[in-house]
């Protein structure tokens, strides 16, 4: 299935249809409405906040997104973040804008969030995705949020079979490694190591989360694919130890050129393009 | 004890150099490592004790005898147990130097940059040292100018780091300040090695220069010691072995504090026997300390320069304590 297509008719989805999404979640919002109206000025300060908000709020609703969303190397919507106003996270530009609700991850910008809760600002904090599963929860909690209920179920119905469309039958699993700056890795308990598993790979970090694995236990694990970040401009010695011979070394005999972008990072339906692009992969290795 | 202090040192080194093969996140015996280190064969253990280990385990030896050289060559030469590389500064500005070659991405131009730029910073801030504490430095003096260029060479390395667009380099500060071996390829083994062999060349006959010195610079004179020269393979030689060790691994610091301090006794405080003495035995301190860190805190990089500092910042403070006793 190309998933590419398939994600920009999410995201392009018709005008029209969008307003009537939106008239059925007014109906079917309507009890709550009467005490708790759909919020009309939304604000998302966090990256991964910012997608679930562009997917799912009506036209007009969402008022502005963090500057992160623009950035191409960590946010898979760049390119429509682009069209909103964007936010550096601080209070104060945040309550020039006069929201009615801002969505804030959990761990991030905790006193700005402390701060707007003080002036009265509904704040909606969303915990990260640290499951596959994760995703339809992120699209149920912020699509409530937004009184846009319905969207949100037409893009769970859409995540879950895609996502069990790509969960092909796999004759034998490769063992993958994630390495990122400062030899972080992800084990099988997180976003990341969910997205190896369900593209056809043994993770070699094994269970747990996001965890350093030295140089000489991956040597050991000996991966055959192994999955880089993309460097940030300008250098640093965290990243330097991707250029290290023995990195270098597993890396030219993995054959791939997968690299954890941006739809790795989210727990967004942006995550079945990492699965679907690390599958093909998989592919090019039987 | 005197005559047998070098042998043991060796032996010190040899014995230090062997753990740290066998020190690491996949257990193996010593004769394991050794076998894949010498006769290579299939599977990952050779490239493990070649590409990882050797050189982590070389860069130890080379940066502690680099250390433990100049901290002594420059005691010697300002007669004051007080200097040391990072102690004064030295080191910082080396670093210093390095992060302007990588944020700058003159290291990436060419490799060598990132080791003459912190030989660059070693050499300005010796420089200055010895321009501010004169031949015979007073311990205040020297102390206090050490701070300053500490103070303003971490400022600029970390206002450096902060600029820098890449988000990781912020982090990093911490490295260069405390210094690590972990991770570190034979590139840049390669990359220092033929600095400290410069700065080895550069301090070989100091020895005389030095000894003749403890007679007064009168006496060092009528003995036939040209001091400017001297001066300046001290100078160079510092700058050399601090910037090419720094470049590749941090600023370690109080490894040539304790060292010299620690040998002065037992090679009859003689300052020529001391340089030699003391660069067995800076190898054989950040060797310990190198695998110490790995013992301590396996999956972590624990700084190197956390060691060497819980052990020598007491010592800095029983000297201070003796040079004060001395002058009152």
């Amino acid at each position: 299935m190309p998933v590419s297509a398939a994600t920009a008719r999410l995201s392009r989805r018709p005008v029209l249809s969008r307003v009537r999404l939106s008239l059925l979640a007014l109906l079917l919002a309507t009890p709550v409405l009467a005490a708790d109206p759909a919020p009309r000025r939304v604000v998302s300060m966090n990256l991964c906040t910012d997608q679930l908000a562009m997917l799912l709020a009506a036209p007009g609703q969402l008022v502005s997104v963090s500057r992160l969303a623009a950035d191409p190397r960590s946010s898979a919507m760049a390119q429509q973040a682009r069209s909103y106003p964007q936010n550096h996270g601080q209070a104060e530009e945040i309550w020039q804008m006069r929201p009615d609700l801002v969505i804030a991850g959990s761990y991030t910008a905790r006193a700005t969030v402390t701060l707007l809760k003080r002036l009265g600002v509904p704040v909606l904090q969303v915990q990260p995705a640290r499951s596959l599963s994760d995703v339809d929860k992120l699209l149920r909690q912020v699509g409530d949020a937004l009184g846009r209920t319905a969207q949100a179920d037409t893009l769970i119905a859409d995540f879950d079979t895609r996502l069990a469309a790509l969960r092909a039958e796999v004759r034998r699993r490769p063992r993958a490694a994630i390495y990122q700056a400062n030899g972080y890795s992800s084990g099988d308990a997180t976003l990341a190591g969910e997205i190896l598993e369900a593209a056809g790979f043994d993770n070699v970090a094994g269970p747990g989360g996001g965890t350093f694995l030295p140089l000489e236990k991956l040597v050991m694990a000996d991966p055959e694919v192994l999955i880089t970040s993309v460097p940030y401009p300008g250098a640093s010695r965290a990243e330097e130890i991707l250029h290290h011979p023995v990195v270098r070394d597993i890396r030219a005999r993995s054959h791939t050129t997968t690299v954890l972008d941006h739809d790795w990072i989210c727990g967004t339906p942006h995550v079945l393009e990492a699965i679907a692009a690390l599958a093909e992969t998989r592919k090019a290795l039987e | 004890m005197t005559r047998g202090l070098i042998p043991l040192l060796l032996l010190a080194t040899l014995l230090l150099a062997l753990l740290s093969l066998s020190t690491g996140p996949v257990a193996l015996s010593p004769l394991q490592g050794l076998k894949a280190l010498l006769l290579g064969g299939d599977g990952p253990l050779p490239v493990i004790l070649r590409a990882i280990r050797l050189p982590r385990t070389l860069l130890a030896v080379m940066i502690g005898g680099s250390l433990g050289l100049s901290g002594a060559a420059l005691q010697g030469y300002l007669r004051n147990p007080l200097a040391e590389p990072g102690v004064i500064g030295i080191s910082g500005a080396a670093a210093l130097g390095a992060v302007l070659a990588i944020q700058t991405g003159l290291a990436a131009l060419f490799a060598l940059a990132l080791p003459l730029a912190a030989l660059g910073g070693a050499l300005i801030a010796v420089l200055v040292l010895l321009g501010m504490s004169g031949r015979r430095a007073g311990s205040l003096t020297l102390i206090l100018s050490g701070i300053a260029i500490s103070a303003l060479t971490g400022a600029a390395t970390s206002l450096v780091l902060n600029l820098s667009p890449n988000p990781f380099a912020t982090s990093e500060i911490v490295f260069w300040m405390m210094g690590s071996l972990a991770d570190r390829s034979m590139s840049h083994v390669w990359l220092a090695a033929p600095f400290m062999a410069l700065g080895l060349i550069l301090f070989l006959p100091v020895g005389r220069g030095l000894e003749a010195l403890t007679l007064g610079e009168d006496a060092a004179a009528s003995l036939g010691i040209a001091l400017p020269a001297l001066r300046l393979r001290i100078v160079l030689g510092t700058a050399c072995m601090v910037g090419a060790g720094t470049a590749v691994a941090g600023s370690i610091g109080f490894v040539g504090l304790v060292v010299p301090h620690l040998l002065r006794p037992l090679v009859g405080a003689r300052p020529g026997r001391l340089l030699w003495a003391s660069m067995l035995g800076g190898a054989v301190m950040v060797l310990a300390a190198d695998v110490a860190v790995r013992l301590i805190l396996p999956d972590r990089d624990l700084k190197l320069g956390v060691l060497t500092a819980l052990i020598g910042a007491p010592f800095f403070l029983h000297l201070v304590w003796a040079t004060r006793r001395e002058r009152a």
